[in-house]
């Protein structure tokens, strides 16, 4: 299993899903109403990690953050 | 190392403190900027979270980036809740000749406007409003947007 955060004002709780890539969490994400407005602006993170690539492999026990747009200072 | 502070940031003390640090240094400029929060919109103030692991992996590429140019670069930031008029905010750097804090202390700030994973709200009648108008995506997002 997966698990998925969502970081800043997407205000949802954690959350595990089955995932052998990033595809396949962007897959089972756009099933998920809350969730599916951030995935136009939101980054993503493995391991706290930014990526760049939806065939980022992914394995039991790695973790995936939505970063949504930000604004510091 | 980013420095993080629940609530308002205690300016003179954090300045001076940076200031007597680097004392010896041999430095021969040292550029802050502060940022302040304004009355504007009729908010109360701001309110911040943080995701301190890829925070402190931004500020370490960049601590790097600076020592290449011969520089330091210190930072601090509040997480909660600012009042109006007190600072959320606050980097720094210092280097052996003005030139290069300059310039840096302008890459650093407008680079952590759009890349540090810290999240804006306005504090207005009780609540808590993201600021999404006057936030950035980070380079790279929409990935999942399929």
């Amino acid at each position: 299993m997966v698990r998925i955060e969502f970081l800043g004002p997407i205000q949802k709780a954690s959350i595990e899903l089955e995932a052998s890539s990033l595809r396949d969490v962007a897959d089972q994400l756009h099933h998920d109403k809350e969730v599916r407005e951030w995935l136009e602006t939101a980054a993503v993170a493995v391991n706290d990690t930014l990526v760049a690539s939806l065939d980022t492999p992914l394995k039991d026990g790695d973790k995936v953050s939505l970063l949504p747009p930000v604004c510091g200072g | 190392m980013v420095e993080l502070y629940d609530g308002p940031l205690d300016v003179p003390t954090i300045l001076q403190r940076w200031y007597e640090e680097e004392a010896q240094s041999n430095y021969g400029a040292y550029i802050p900027f502060i940022g302040t929060v304004r009355a504007e919109d009729e908010i109360d103030g701001l309110s911040f979270d943080i995701y301190e692991p890829i925070l402190a992996s931004w500020f370490d590429a960049w601590q790097q980036r600076a020592k290449e140019a011969g520089a330091l670069v210190k930072m601090a930031h509040s997480r909660g809740d600012v009042p109006l008029h007190h600072s959320s905010y606050i980097a720094a750097v210092f280097s052996p000749k003005r030139r290069v804090a300059l310039e840096t202390i302008d890459l650093f700030v407008e680079d952590f406007k759009a890349s540090a994973p810290i999240w804006k709200y306005d504090l207005k009648n009780g609540e808590r409003i993201y600021a999404k108008d006057r936030s950035t995506p980070i380079s790279g997002s929409g990935l999942l947007k399929g």
